[in-house]
C-alpha cells in the first residue's frame, strides 16, 4: 500500500528529478506557489477537514481494493498537502511520488466534487501539483513529447504543414467514391462552421475526418477547415502543466478561426480539447467566454439530426450503453442532448451504467492519463477496473462513447477485462445509417 | 475560585468574542484580497443565482451524491452541526446569564432536550474519532490538527455535561466549561474551524464554476 510500493520507471520523471536538489525544488515550488496560486488553494489546504467522504468517489481508490491511498484527498496529502506542509523543501524523490500522482493517478475528472460538502475541487489541486511538476522539468516522457509536438507545430502530433493539407485531400479524394462532389473546402472565409479536429485524427484516425466530412457534405453545411496551423484543438500543455503554451494554442485556434471570419467552431468528439476550450484555455488567455462560439459534436450532430438536415435510412441496433465524457456531460452539461441524439439514431433502449450524467465513472484515460503512454497503461487499465464492472451489469454489446480518450481507454479496457463489447462514436452510426442524397 | 470564575465569565469572554470577531474579519478580508489578487480567473465567475443553487442543495440530506453515498456519516455530520450550534444559543443556563447582564433574553430548549443535545454532540465526536482511528482512508488522510479541532468542538459539551450534572467538582468543572468554550470561539478562525466562514464561499465557488461554465449540477 502506497506510491512507494507502485513507482513506475519512467525516463521523462527519472531524468527530470536527477536534475533536481532540495534547494531548486523549493525555490521553483515556492514561485508557484506565491505567484500562481491565491485564495483557491489556500482555502481548500486549510478547509479540508479530512472527513473521507470524497474516497468513494474515485475510480482509481474503487478499482484498487479500496487502497486509502488512492481516495482524493488522499492523492492531495501525498502531493500538494506535502508541499504546503514543508515550505516546498521535499527531495527529489518524494518530487517522482507525487508527479506519479498527479499525472498518472488522477483524471482530474472531477466526481470527486460531487461528494465533498465543502466545494473542494480536488482536480485544481492535481493541475497545481502538475504545474509545479512541468516548472520543475518533472513530466512523464510520453505526454511532454505531445507537448513539444504542440510548441514546435501547434499541434500535438508532429504533424507537418504539408502532411496536413495532404491528408485532408487524401480523405476528400477517397471520400469523392461515395459522394462524388464531396469537398472539404480549405481557409473558406466567412463560412458557417469551421471544424476542427485532434491530431490524431490526420495522423491516425482518418476515417474520421472522412466520416466528418462526409456528415458535413450530406447536411449540405457551408464548412471549411484551416490549412495552416491552429486547425489542431487539442491540448496536452494543459495537462502537462505547460500554461504558457496552452495560452498560445488557444490564442492560435481562435485566431485561426477568427482570421477566416467564421460564424463558429465545430469540434469533433473530444472531450479534453472542449475543456480547454470552454474552462481552462481561454482562462488563461484572458477571456472569459472565447470569442468565437465553439459547438462541440454531440450539439452539432443534435441539431442535424432534430433540423432533419441528415436522415436516417436505418437504426443502429440497440439496446446500447454509453460513456459520459467528463469533460462534456460532468464539464458542460451535455448529458441530455446526447442522449436525445442516441435515442434517435438507436433502435433499443439505452441501458445506463449504476453511475451515469455528471456522477459519471471517467473511463480512467482522461486528464491525459493514457497520453502517458505505455510505462502506465497497466495501471490505468487497472483503475478502470470498477468501470468495467457497470458496463459489463449493462449487458448490451455496444458503448457509445463521444470522446477520444474514452474510445482509447475503453478499448483497452473491455479488451482486459473481456467485455466483449463494441466502441462506438456517434460520427460512426451517423455515418453508416445517414441516407446518402447521392446513392 | 469567584476571581478565576468571573475571569473566565467576564473579561475572557470579551476577548474570545473579540478574537473571533476580528479575527474572522480579517480572516475573511485578506482572504478576499487575496482572491481579487491571485484568483480573478475564479473570482469573474461567482455568480449568484448558481451560488444558492448550489449551497441550498447541499443543505439537504441526502441530496447531494456525497451524502448519499455516506448515509451513517450524513446522519451523524447533520446531528452533530445542528446540536453544536443550537445548544449553546438556546441553552436556558447561557440565556439566563446573557439576560442577567443585558437583559434580553430568547426562547430556550428544555433542560432535557439540551442535556440530549449535549450528549448527541459528544457521542457524534466519538463517532468522529473513532472513524479516525479505525476507517483506514480517515486514518490516512488524519493530521494533529484533525484531532485538535475535534478536542476543541467536544470539550465544551463533556465540561458542560458534568458541571450540569455536578459530577466530579462543580465550581472547577464549570471554569474549565467557561474556558473550553472560550476556547472553542477564539479558535474558529485560526484552526480548521474556520470552515465555519470558508465553507460557503468554497461552495459558492464551485457552483458557480459548475452552473456557469460546467453547466452540470454540482451534488
Amino acid at each position: 500500500m502506497g506510491i512507494q510500493e507502485r513507482l513506475i520507471e519512467d525516463v521523462g520523471l527519472r531524468e527530470g528529478v536527477s536534475r533536481l536538489n532540495e534547494d531548486s525544488i523549493q525555490k521553483t515550488v515556492n514561485a508557484v506557489f506565491q505567484g500562481e496560486t491565491g485564495a483557491r488553494l489556500k482555502a481548500y489546504a486549510e478547509i479540508c477537514l479530512r472527513c473521507g467522504m470524497c474516497t468513494e468517489a474515485c475510480h482509481f481508490y474503487l478499482s484498487h481494493d479500496k487502497d486509502p491511498t488512492y481516495a482524493p484527498a488522499a492523492k492531495v496529502k501525498q502531493t500538494i498537502g506535502t508541499l504546503l506542509a514543508n515550505g516546498g523543501r521535499v527531495s527529489p524523490d518524494q518530487i517522482y511520488s507525487m508527479a506519479q500522482i498527479a499525472y498518472s493517478e488522477c483524471n482530474l475528472c472531477r466526481r470527486c466534487v460531487h461528494y465533498c460538502p465543502v466545494g473542494i475541487d480536488t482536480a485544481y489541486m492535481m493541475i497545481t501539483m502538475r504545474r509545479i511538476c512541468h516548472k520543475l522539468g518533472v513530466t512523464p516522457q510520453y505526454i511532454q513529447d505531445t507537448a513539444h509536438s504542440h510548441s514546435a507545430t501547434f499541434n500535438q502530433m508532429w504533424v507537418k504543414d504539408d502532411e496536413w493539407t495532404d491528408t485532408l485531400q487524401w480523405q476528400e479524394e477517397e471520400a469523392r467514391d461515395e459522394f462524388p462532389d464531396l469537398r472539404i473546402p480549405l481557409d473558406k472565409e466567412g463560412a458557417d462552421v469551421y471544424y476542427s479536429v485532434i491530431a490524431p485524427e490526420p495522423k491516425f484516425r482518418t476515417q474520421l475526418i472522412y466520416q466528418a466530412a462526409a456528415i458535413l457534405h450530406t447536411a449540405k453545411i457551408d464548412w471549411t477547415m484551416p490549412a495552416e496551423p491552429g486547425w489542431d484543438n487539442s491540448d496536452m500543455c494543459m495537462f502537462t502543466g505547460d500554461f504558457e503554451m496552452m495560452g498560445r494554442l488557444k490564442r492560435k485556434h481562435f485566431e485561426s478561426a477568427q482570421k477566416l471570419k467564421v460564424k463558429r467552431i465545430v469540434m469533433g468528439e473530444c472531450g479534453h480539447a472542449f475543456r480547454s476550450v470552454y474552462d481552462v484555455g481561454n482562462r488563461w488567455a484572458g477571456w472569459k467566454h472565447y470569442p468565437v462560439p465553439v459547438v462541440h459534436s454531440v450539439e452539432f450532430f443534435w441539431e442535424l439530426l432534430t433540423q432533419g438536415k441528415i436522415k436516417l435510412v436505418s437504426k443502429y441496433p440497440g439496446p446500447v450503453t454509453l460513456q459520459d465524457p467528463c469533460n462534456i456531460v460532468r464539464g458542460r452539461g451535455l448529458g441530455d442532448k446526447l442522449r436525445d441524439v442516441i435515442r434517435i439514431l438507436v433502435d433499443g433502449d439505452i441501458v445506463e451504467t449504476t453511475s451515469n450524467r455528471e456522477h459519471n465513472l471517467c473511463c480512467s484515460a482522461g486528464g491525459g492519463v493514457i497520453n502517458c503512454g505505455p510505462p502506465f497503461k497497466n495501471a490505468r487499465v487497472e483503475a478502470c477496473k470498477a468501470k468495467a464492472d457497470q458496463l459489463r451489469a449493462t449487458g448490451v454489446k455496444t458503448i457509445i462513447a463521444p470522446c477520444h480518450n474514452c474510445h482509447g481507454g475503453l478499448d483497452d479496457t473491455v479488451h482486459k477485462y473481456e467485455l466483449g463489447m463494441d466502441i462506438k462514436f456517434l460520427g460512426d452510426i451517423i455515418y453508416q445509417c445517414m441516407e446518402r442524397p447521392e446513392a | 475560585m469567584y476571581d478565576i470564575y468571573n475571569f473566565v465569565t467576564g473579561p475572557l469572554v470579551w476577548v474570545s468574542f473579540a478574537i473571533l470577531i476580528f479575527g474572522s474579519i480579517y480572516r475573511l478580508g485578506s482572504m478576499y484580497a487575496l482572491a481579487k489578487k491571485k484568483d480573478a480567473v475564479s473570482l469573474a465567475y461567482m455568480d449568484w443565482k448558481f451560488s444558492f443553487r448550489s449551497i441550498f442543495n447541499w443543505l439537504i440530506p441526502f441530496k447531494a451524491l456525497g451524502w448519499k453515498k455516506n448515509p451513517v456519516l450524513t446522519v451523524v455530520t447533520y446531528v452533530f452541526h445542528i446540536c453544536l450550534l443550537a445548544t449553546p444559543i438556546l441553552l436556558s443556563a447561557h440565556i439566563i446569564m446573557i439576560e442577567e447582564s443585558w437583559g434580553v433574553s430568547w426562547w430556550n430548549l428544555p433542560d432535557a432536550t439540551a442535556d440530549i443535545m449535549t450528549i448527541l454532540v459528544i457521542a457524534c465526536c466519538a463517532f468522529f474519532a473513532g472513524r479516525r482511528l479505525l476507517q483506514k482512508d480517515v486514518r490516512f488522510l488524519t493530521t494533529g490538527q484533525d484531532w485538535l479541532i475535534l478536542a476543541i468542538a467536544a470539550l465544551p459539551f463533556i465540561t458542560g455535561f458534568l458541571a450540569y450534572h455536578q459530577l466530579f467538582n462543580y465550581q472547577v468543572m464549570v471554569i474549565a466549561h467557561v474556558l473550553a468554550g472560550n476556547i472553542m470561539i477564539a479558535a474558529i478562525p485560526f484552526t480548521r474551524i474556520s470552515h465555519m466562514l470558508f465553507a460557503v464561499f468554497t461552495r459558492a465557488y464551485i457552483g458557480s464554476e459548475f452552473g456557469g461554465i460546467r453547466r452540470a449540477k454540482d451534488w
